[in-house]
């Protein structure tokens, strides 16, 4: 197994922490991994991507040019990089900020109205925690509960009044994304 | 008290010396300089526990001369390895020698930084206004109008700005504990600097902080004098730009 | 086996320098590495350690090598700018025969280029080390527990061969988080050698740091002794890894990030039905210039892959010495290579 996640918007959006969560819950689950970060020199408001490759074996290349899947969570992401996506490969995007742009009929495409979703459940800032749901269980990478586990374990305990908020927003983008699959 | 020592030391050499034969020119003061600074190390009792940092210029070969522990450093760059040897040895006496070439023009911005920090350290400056291993060159320090091998019409602003005091700069800084400026072109003078270099070195050891005494140097050769109109012309010329003076004394504030 | 813990290359450097017995840091700030000395200035003074944040990368470099002088375990890490600004140093502890530790998290150049990920301080680092005529022994690791790990070794080495070690990586390896093993950190001998400077002097002759040797003879045996350790280096200290077919048509050379894209750009070649071997030089410097000129008798060409343009190259060639045709595969000014764009070239070239 060897799985490829470029996860792609604007700083703010908390794509390098979606990343980290990801990859510190494949840790947990024994697995292999590299995680990197590629932004914009601005320290805020800039652009803000991110690989990760997990793997049961040797990770490889931590550089992908077409990753098999890709979380995208605006507009833009979605106009730069969804024609990379690996042919077969799946595409998570946020429906919220990225409406007619999405145009490939040789990927799965999950289309989750992440921010308007996060907004409902308090806070906007948890538009990255929709699209990880969505993304875990539409790939099945890692178990869900781990990563409500992992998110125990990696923030400090001054934010874990921000946990439950979070992992409704894992749990509902999980649960739009298995919708849409049926 | 301190005129018998004195006098007594004339017949013997410091023991923080070597016997090795220096190399600087005829009626040179750097002679001077590094006999009053071995003078302090013997009586202070620091020799055993002395690195000597030598630098780029005349003053090159300073680790052949005195008979402690020695780093030789790049051009300019005493104070950063003083630094390094210092932090790692808080309990080792560390100094730098240093000319105006190295420190006020190559290695300004190191020997400013290391005084901001106050490193516990002492720096023995040697300024005589002219680069003189390199064959007379203007220095940082080179008085207006003097004439250098690069100032052949004598220093102006035009050309090459204006001196730089370096006692003046550094005594604004709070991590200073002794800074003084001396001479040695009298018996009274050179005693008078022996004291200064004497408290820079009990500042470092009582652990006060940055230390510096800039000794107002001659350099006969390059200024192209008899040693003894070199030493008259600093009385009557360069002192007018570096007054004597102690800037800092943390000592005598503590007592 | 200890616990792994998921951390950047950055930190994996700092932590592997204070494992390996690293108690000295002197630097100065510059993306991408600035983690480090934020590491090193949050964990070395709670174990009686020294950090100091200089005020130039010439200053930090003066900083090791008078900490170096009294025999400490020093380093400093900078990104190629600051390499640059270093080399005067590197040249002093090479003359002055010193130890040291340092990591270049290399960027984009040259002046000052960006700070996206570059292999184009190969000469720099291999070649560089200022004036002279020595040389940096050099290490490039190729994933965080690599870093981690050559960090840690590289002070004994340097202590070893009396020589800079310099670590090179790049700005993917400075910033990516991977798996890492942490072992116990290790207490830095309390002997110091019989050449460092300062502490108690009674009963021992005065020791002199310097690189000062005015009479050409004796320069040229202080050289010569440096070459000798280099020669002495080459025999004990060269290493590499070897990934691929046992049989290949094209062999593969890269190193650092590069080498960790070319792992799975040759898996993509070898789906095409073109077997390829991959050669990844651990040692710069000294280089494996026997491994990469027996392959090239057994192969119809050689690829180099690089993030610069024909740097790294050169050291191959030196090995193959014309058995086959040598190509380069390079981007520049802080470009990646993609496994899909080495296997698309690897194919072209086969």
């Amino acid at each position: 197994m060897r799985q490829e996640v470029f996860m792609a918007g604007m700083g703010g959006q908390g794509v390098l922490l979606a990343g980290q969560l990801l990859a510190q819950t494949a840790l947990e689950a024994g697995l292999e991994l590299s995680w990197f970060p590629l932004y914009s020199p601005e320290v805020r408001g800039g652009r803000a991507t991110c690989t990760l490759v997990i793997a049961d074996g040797e990770v490889g290349s931590p550089v992908v040019g077409q990753p098999g899947s890709m979380i995208l969570m605006d507009g833009i992401a979605v106009d730069n990089h969804l024609n990379r996506v690996r042919p077969g490969g799946l595409a998570v995007v946020n429906s919220s900020l990225a409406g007619d742009e999405v145009k490939r009929d040789d990927i799965d495409l999950v289309a989750v109205a992440a921010t308007d979703i996060a907004a409902e459940l308090g806070s906007e800032r948890a538009t990255n925690m929709v699209l990880l749901g969505a993304y875990v269980a539409t790939t099945e990478l890692v178990e869900e509960q781990l990563i409500e586990e992992t998110l125990y374990r990696i923030l400090p305990e001054r934010h874990h009044d921000y946990i439950p908020t979070n992992v409704a927003a894992l749990q509902r983008g999980a649960q739009l994304a298995a919708e849409q699959l049926r | 008290m301190a005129e018998t020592k004195l006098a007594e030391s004339v017949y013997k050499r410091p023991e923080s010396l070597t016997d090795v034969q220096m190399r600087y020119c005829p009626g040179c003061t750097h002679g001077i300089a590094h006999r009053l600074v071995a003078e302090v190390l013997d009586e202070l009792g620091l020799k055993e526990r002395t690195v000597a940092i030598a630098t780029v210029g005349c003053s090159v070969y300073a680790y052949e001369y005195f008979d402690t522990d020695a780093v030789q450093a790049a051009h300019g760059r005493g104070p950063a390895v003083a630094t390094g040897i210092k932090r790692c040895q808080p309990d080792t006496i560390v100094f730098t020698y240093q000319g105006d070439g190295d420190l006020a023009a190559i290695g300004l911005a190191e020997v400013m930084h290391a005084a901001t920090r106050a490193e516990n350290f002492t720096v023995i400056f040697v300024n005589n206004a002219v680069f003189g291993m390199t064959q007379g060159q203007m220095a940082p320090t080179t008085l207006m109008g003097q004439k250098t091998t690069t100032t052949p019409q004598g220093r102006s602003v035009e050309q090459g700005g204006y001196p730089l005091n370096i006692c003046e700069l550094l005594a604004q800084i709070p991590g200073v504990a002794y800074l003084a400026r001396e001479t040695m072109t009298s018996p009274k003078r050179i005693r008078q600097a022996k004291r200064s270099l004497k408290k820079a070195f009990q500042a470092q050891a009582a652990g006060l902080g940055f230390s510096l005494v800039e000794l107002v140097s001659s350099c006969p050769t390059w200024w192209h004098m008899k040693p003894l109109e070199a030493l008259q012309w600093i009385e009557d010329v360069m002192l007018e730009q570096y007054p004597l003076k102690v800037f800092v004394d943390k000592l005598a504030e503590g007592q | 086996m200890p616990e792994r813990q998921l951390i950047t290359g950055n930190e994996a450097a700092a932590e592997g320098a204070i494992a390996g017995g690293c108690r000295y840091f002197f630097g100065y700030p510059i993306t991408p590495q600035n983690r480090i000395p934020e590491y090193m200035s949050e964990h070395l003074p709670p174990i009686g350690g020294v950090y100091i944040q200089a005020e130039s990368e010439v200053a930090a470099i003066n900083m090791v090598y008078g900490a170096a002088a009294t025999g400490a375990w020093a380093m400093t890490t900078s990104s190629s700018p600051g390499i640059s600004l270093m080399q005067e140093g590197l040249s002093y502890m090479i003359g002055a025969e010193l130890p040291c530790v340092l990591v270049n998290m290399a960027r984009g150049g040259p002046g000052l280029g960006n700070i996206a990920p570059a292999q184009s301080d190969y000469w720099l680092a291999t070649r560089g080390a200022g004036h002279g005529d020595g040389r940096c022994l050099t290490f490039a690791p190729f994933s965080v527990q690599e870093i981690y790990d050559l960090v840690g070794q590289a002070f004994p080495i340097a202590q070893k061969y009396r020589n800079p070690v310099m670590i090179l990586a790049d700005a993917v390896l400075a910033s990516m988080r991977e798996p890492c093993a942490l072992r116990d950190r290790l207490d830095p001998p309390e002997e110091k050698p019989s050449w460092a400077v300062g502490g108690d002097q009674k009963g021992r002759q005065r020791n002199i740091v310097n690189s000062l040797w005015t009479d050409p003879p004796v320069m040229e045996e202080v050289n010569l002794r440096i070459q000798q350790r280099y020669r002495e280096a080459a025999q004990n200290e060269t290493r590499w890894t070897e990934h691929g077919a046992d049989d290949p048509e094209i062999l593969v050379c890269a190193y650092g990030i590069s080498a960790r894209i070319c792992q799975t750009a040759i898996e993509h070649a070898a789906e095409a039905g073109v077997a390829c071997r991959l050669i990844r030089p651990i040692s710069l410097f000294p280089f494996p210039t026997e491994v990469i000129a027996d392959w090239a008798q057994r192969v119809d060409k050689v690829l180099v892959v690089e993030l610069s343009m024909g740097q790294f190259i050169e050291d191959v060639r030196l090995a193959v010495a014309g058995a086959c045709p040598v190509e380069l595969f390079g981007r520049t000014g802080g470009m990646l290579v993609t496994p899909e764009e080495v296997a698309e070239r690897i194919i072209e070239i086969a």
